[in-house]
């Protein structure tokens, strides 16, 4: 990458507190460059979906993140949540809408499109993770893995640069995960994911950042990180 | 495993089915307030209202039986009519001392009770019509239609969306519950206290996630844009068809009511 360049990501000495009290992240330095896909792991508590919430502004912290060049500030947001598509661990919280066709057609909505590019970017995510026939279905009758990438299309549909997953395998059987793995190879979009999914990171991820207590503890290449397995189980993870 | 008795919408391709929902939205209401407005005791009135709402069973193959076994949910509202049997002027059928007081039933009372029942029975037939034969999304975009306030609409749409997940949620809670009840040597299953204990905390425990849900859903719908404005496409115009069943209703039910008062 040229020295030169924007990230797509960059947090610089990131701090944030829950109100009560628990630090989630001490400190955070990290640097997304465009069109990366970058692995986030770590033990549970470590801070990885308190992080993804600071990229589009849910959470704001101490310290910055710029998206693309543009920090994450209560006037940028409109602009950051367009940049930034982030998926949430449980679909159920994702798919909030009476039909699949009104979930996935809510960011463009709110981004102020006209109808006819609102139904085309719908029926374009929808293609996108496969799902296409399913526009008139309501969310509560679908399977875990179709209700994970009707989630995926909700942010698709606003084209975001940027995608932020926060453990898109977690709950999906065998046949289900291998979709969904399949899917998020075809994605162009720089991409950070949050998973305990070793193989997952293996498969998709190059690079790996690994996240305890809040802070980075390691950020390199993935095979070179999960072939140490001291390391790996000093900061409760799994060999592949 | 999910919960699907609360949805009332029976799927099918019947010609009421496939009735554009604000159409049949708005005749629901029509036929509410007609009956609403038929005088007490116009008995052949009251027949002719049973007719259409049968005939709307029939033509929405959902067949009469379905729709009187759901009207019985109206049953229990009745009862709230039931002072008028007491209260009503008139010539007393029955009378009978009660303590220090005389009760009297009238005719008139009665008349009034039973008008009341049967309109609040037809009025349920043709909710239940409605929401057997046009699913919630459809319904939503109903009462769109008919200018409900859009917040309150979002907010029918999130408690049905959400209704499903939390009866699951309770529904997880309960078997839980139940995994850890055994009761080896017949002694078990503690005082009605204690099991009242463990009822409150299971109860505080769900509102506990439904809190923490709605947290979350409001970060999902923050991170696409939401901004506290209730925005939607816009609806798709309403057919020549439509407008033409939309007009013979509204006129059918305008004449009933007009022939109540008549009769009446």
């Amino acid at each position: 990458m040229a020295p030169e360049a924007i990230p797509a990501i960059e947090v610089c000495d990131l701090w944030f507190s829950y109100p009560d009290g628990h630090k989630a992240l001490q400190g955070i330095n990290l640097r997304v460059w465009p069109g990366e896909k970058v692995a986030l792991v770590g033990p549970n508590g470590a801070g990885k979906s308190t992080l993804l919430l600071h990229l589009n502004g849910i959470l704001m912290g101490r310290g910055s993140v710029r998206i693309n060049g543009l920090e994450v500030t209560e006037g940028h947001l409109k602009k950051i949540r367009a940049q930034v598509g982030l998926v949430f661990q449980n679909p159920d919280d994702q798919l909030f809408s009476p039909t699949v066709f009104d979930d996935v057609a809510f960011g463009p909505i709110y981004m102020g499109m006209p109808e006819n590019e609102v139904r085309r970017r719908v029926a374009q995510a929808l293609a996108q993770v496969g799902m296409g026939e399913y526009a008139r279905r309501v969310s509560h009758h679908l399977s875990v893995g179709e209700k994970k990438r009707i989630a995926i299309a909700t942010v698709l549909s606003m084209s975001p640069s940027i995608l932020a997953l926060d453990e898109p395998s977690a709950g999906l059987d065998p046949r289900a995960r291998r979709t969904l793995i399949n899917l998020l190879r075809t994605l162009p979009q720089t991409a950070l994911i949050s998973t305990h999914d070793v193989r997952l990171v293996q498969e998709l991820c190059p690079r790996t950042v690994v996240l305890d207590a809040g802070q980075v503890v390691a950020d390199g290449p993935t095979a070179a990180l999960l072939s140490d397995d001291a390391f790996l189980e000093a900061h409760g993870l799994e060999h592949p | 495993m999910h919960i699907h008795f609360v949805d009332p919408y029976r799927p099918g391709v019947s010609a009421v089915h496939r009735l554009d929902p604000r159409v049949k939205l708005i005749l629901a209401l029509a036929f509410i307030l007609a009956t609403a407005s038929v005088p007490v005791g116009a008995w052949p009135i009251y027949i002719l209202l049973l007719t259409l709402t049968f005939s709307g069973a029939l033509a929405a193959e959902l067949g009469i039986g379905f729709l009187l076994r759901r009207a019985l949910l109206a049953t229990p509202f009745v009862l709230a009519a039931l002072t008028v049997v007491f209260t009503t002027e008139g010539p007393a059928w029955l009378r009978f001392p009660l303590g220090p007081w005389v009760v009297r039933i009238t005719y008139a009372g009665l008349e009034r009770f039973a008008s009341i029942a049967v309109k609040s029975w037809l009025s349920v037939q043709a909710a239940i019509l409605l929401s057997a034969t046009t699913d919630f999304p459809a319904l939503l975009l109903a009462m769109r239609a008919v200018r409900v306030p859009r917040l309150l609409v979002a907010i029918f749409g999130l408690m049905w969306r959400y209704l499903f997940i939390l009866a699951d949620e309770a529904r997880r809670l309960m078997q839980a519950r139940e995994a850890r009840s055994a009761d080896p040597d017949g002694r078990g299953g503690g005082s009605i206290a204690w099991r009242g204990r463990v009822t409150g905390s299971m109860a505080g425990n769900l509102f506990l996630r439904g809190m923490e849900r709605g947290e979350r859903v409001y970060a999902a719908m923050a991170a696409r844009g939401y901004d506290g404005e209730v925005r939607s496409l816009p609806l798709p115009p309403l057919g020549v068809g439509s407008f033409l069943i939309l007009a013979i209703g509204l006129a059918l039910m305008g004449g009933l009511a007009v022939l109540a008062q008549l009769v009446g």
